[in-house]
């Protein structure tokens, strides 16, 4: 095979045994690679009732053909597994070098089954596999355990993916960090691989990606570098500001949330702006592998910052510059909480990383608390402090606190549903399918809310990222404030960003290219012969894969929901005043767009074209249905 | 000799796309772990340098090679193993000052930078202008090691070493 190794790592914990297994050819050619692929593996081999803590959930690590080269970006690697935080299939993307160093070790795929009986680390070195100890590192911090084990390590140069404090602690939005500031973020992918004892896994590869066509793969991917440097966004926007450069952007349009959605605007956006973090704070930008956007940032807090909000027990994020904050983490620590204190964002945020937490859940769960504060449902006697709106100390002193399940962040911990149902105030959760939304409001941008009420992870922006046309206008510009179309546009979103996430490649290409850009690397770098039209269905195939998952595991169309806040509550002020989602104008067409039931069933005429197996279980009555409430 | 290989530190991101395309054009795969110039990233000091043979005017590996396996291209002025000739007894890869002469583990002939007989593949994959292929005797260049890193390697040398 080419793109791909051709071969796969299965390492079974509970055992302590490793096999070396050759990739099904068949199903890289209809899933693509990464995402699909990992999600076909995981409907092949798990039963998706399990408790996601369990054992018998698995962890997969999957890499993309394009993972590893030159293409633009070929940066990516997918965690998939069924997540902690809100039983759904979870697709976790992460970038900088850890995918390429697995891929040069000579794997398409990681899949880790089981539970250590005590904690270890999995050392990849090439074709040498082996399972240490790891009780030297529990307890302790990404940053630290990243250090650790490089000491440990004979060969300089390793990549290493592990869980700090959170994911130990089985907080039920824990990620998963790689080199040190890297995240596979979302759905508590942390915390199932801290249930399986699994520290870290550290890789170096010293192989090679072999290419079907050289030749034609090197044009097709000058051709795109190009494009990719011409294009404002990605050769100018997010080189100089990252995307922190969205708070001013989304903020304007009336679409930030602030203060637990209730607002769309936030009064102080200019303090955690992005030009403001430029200005003040950032010390560089920076790329992941093979990357010629160089999003990142590299900032730090301000010697004057330091000295405040001084609960921390790592010194690490005072001293030490980090990367990010991205725009979902300054909305999500800053916006949803009101918090305008620039350099308690960026605490948090590298807290977030050291501690391996996913800040979106974090933040979105602390505003929530924070709402149930001014109401009078908590007080001092149960939080252990003030938990205001603004309180940069509230930020900053439970983040610390969730991570290590101390006091009221043992409550945090398990994330805004199941916290807010416990104070009897279900609504209070403003997510789908149990994960909290990310900084868009879907009130003001009306194929967001169809996006997340749809997206088979729960709430999240990636699956389809209309705010590129709603807002950006990439490709085309769309109105944001109505209902037709949107149907299809978030069908077309989700199906390509499927190939695009499956290919290996990081999103944020498609704002300077498009899939047409991307197909000819593909098609020479693996000598599959897709066509445009080919590879939208492949992103299809995935997409209702994923979706069949869920059912199995006991999702139904009535998952396809949004909070009431979001359809019922009109937005109180600003550009965007009186805005609600009208999800129920767009759902129906969607359904029928996608050849589903009304009941949002995939049919057997539509699994048949898309070569999926009809399975019958496709509404199940299990455990799994009656744990979730949702509101 | 006329032009060099130029690298500013500050400009680069870490991005890799130099070691893709060297090892690409050497191997025809892309296989960092083949490529002769090697990014190295401080992460503490959110810096990043690409580094690779400095072509030495009197060369460290030219002077231990036993058999005289390493010439000096006419045109350039690089040095380049002349693989037919090197018996693979790896003197060069300690004789470098800067550990940019390697063994190639396959083939066990050293390999090193040879800026590519003219036309550095690295240069021309670098997406922020980090490496360049400049004439050598641009009196920019004099000096201009002035950049954030210079300024944090000076700074800790004065805090190490007490220079006030």
């Amino acid at each position: 095979m080419h793109g791909f190794t051709g071969q796969l790592l299965r390492v079974n914990l509970t055992q302590g045994t490793h096999t070396v297994e050759p990739l099904r050819e068949d199903w890289a050619r209809d899933f693509v690679g990464g995402r699909g692929l990992g999600a076909k593996y995981l409907y092949e081999e798990m039963d998706p009732t399990v408790d996601p803590l369990s054992p018998d959930n698995r962890l997969i690590f999957a890499n993309g053909p394009l993972t590893g080269t030159n293409a633009s970006c070929g940066a990516r690697y997918m965690v998939v597994t069924k997540g902690a935080l809100n039983d759904t299939i979870t697709t976790s993307n992460s970038g900088g070098h850890w995918g390429p160093q697995l891929k040069f070790a000579g794997y398409d795929l990681l899949i880790v089954e089981g539970k250590a009986e005590r904690p270890c680390y999995l050392w990849i070195y090439d074709d040498q596999i082996e399972i240490r100890s790891a009780n030297h590192l529990w307890g302790k911090s990404v940053w630290d355990t990243d250090d650790l084990i490089h000491e440990e390590l004979t060969v300089p140069d390793a990549s290493i993916a592990c869980i700090g404090q959170a994911g130990e602690n089985l907080v039920r939005f824990a990620c998963i960090m790689n080199d040190k500031h890297r995240a596979a973020g979302r759905n508590g992918v942390g915390a199932v691989m801290g249930s399986k004892n699994l520290k870290a896994v550290a890789v170096r590869g010293t192989g090679g990606v072999s290419l079907a066509n050289p030749a034609k793969f090197m044009k097709a991917q000058w051709a795109a570098k190009a494009k990719i440097k011409a294009d404002t966004v990605t050769g100018t926007g997010l080189p100089t500001f990252g995307t922190a450069v969205l708070v001013n952007v989304i903020n304007e349009s009336g679409a930030m949330p602030t203060k637990n959605f209730q607002l769309a605007q936030m009064d102080e956006a200019e303090a955690i702006s992005g030009e403001t973090l430029k200005d003040t704070r950032t010390l560089r930008n920076k790329a992941c592998f093979a990357c010629t956007i160089a999003c990142g940032r590299v900032t730090h807090v301000s010697d004057e910052g330091q000295h405040r909000h001084t609960i921390s027990t790592s010194p690490k994020n005072w001293h030490v510059p980090g990367e990010g904050p991205e725009y979902e983490n300054t909305w999500a620590l800053g916006a949803d909480t009101n918090v305008s204190d620039l350099d308690a964002v960026l605490k948090a945020a590298f807290m977030c990383n050291e501690y391996g937490l996913d800040p979106i859940s974090l933040g979105s769960t602390i505003a929530a608390a924070m709402e149930l504060y001014e109401d009078g449902v908590l007080d001092d006697s149960i939080t252990g402090m003030p938990m205001r709106f603004g309180s940069a100390d509230a930020l900053v002193t439970m983040t610390h606190k969730t991570a290590l399940r101390e006091g009221f962040g043992t409550e945090l911990a398990e994330g805004s549903r199941k916290f807010c149902a416990k104070y009897d105030r279900p609504e209070l959760f403003i997510g789908s399918k149990g994960m909290e939304f990310p900084a868009y409001d879907p009130r003001a941008i009306q194929g967001m809310g169809l996006g997340y009420a749809t997206s088979n992870r729960g709430g999240c922006h990636l699956r389809a990222y209309t705010v590129a046309s709603e807002i950006l206008g990439v490709p085309e510009k769309t109105d944001p404030s109505i209902t037709e179309g949107k149907a299809g546009l978030v069908r077309a979103f989700q199906d390509i960003s499927a190939a695009v996430d499956a290919s290996g490649l990081c999103t944020f290409l498609t704002f300077g290219i498009t899939l047409e850009d991307i197909l000819p690397q593909l098609t020479a770098a693996t000598g599959f012969d897709y066509t445009y039209d080919s590879l939208v269905q492949a992103g299809e195939r995935i997409f209702n894969l994923e979706r069949q998952w869920l059912f199995r595991a006991g999702f139904t169309g009535a998952d396809d929901a949004l909070p009431k806040r979001m359809t019922d509550e009109p937005i109180p002020a600003g550009p965007t005043a009186g805005a609600v989602n009208r999800l129920a104008e767009m759902l129906p067409e969607y359904y029928e767009n996608r050849g589903w039931s009304a009941d949002g069933v995939p049919t057997d005429a539509k699994l048949s074209e898309l070569g999926l197996e009809t399975v019958a279980t496709l509404a199940p009555e299990t455990n799994a249905a009656d744990d979730r409430e949702e509101s | 000799m006329p032009e060099m290989l130029r690298i500013e530190p500050d400009k680069c991101t870490g991005c890799m796309q130099c070691e893709l395309a060297c090892s690409y054009v050497k191997t025809g795969q892309f296989q960092p772990a083949m490529s002769l110039i090697r990014v190295h990233i401080f992460d503490e000091h959110a810096a990043y340098t690409p580094y690779t043979c400095f072509q030495c005017a009197e060369s460290w590996c030219v002077t231990a090679c036993p058999v005289n396996a390493i010439a000096t291209d006419p045109d350039t002025g690089a040095k380049a193993i002349v693989e037919a000739a090197c018996v693979g007894c790896s003197l060069c890869t300690i004789a470098c000052p800067f550990g940019t002469v390697f063994l190639n583990p396959i083939s066990h002939v050293a390999m090193k930078c040879d800026l590519c007989g003219g036309d550095p593949a690295c240069v021309r994959a670098c997406p922020t202008d980090c490496l360049a292929y400049a004439d050598a005797d641009n009196s920019a260049l004099a000096g201009a090691w002035t950049g954030k890193l210079a300024k944090q390697v000076q700074a800790a040398h004065a805090e190490a070493y007490g220079d006030a």
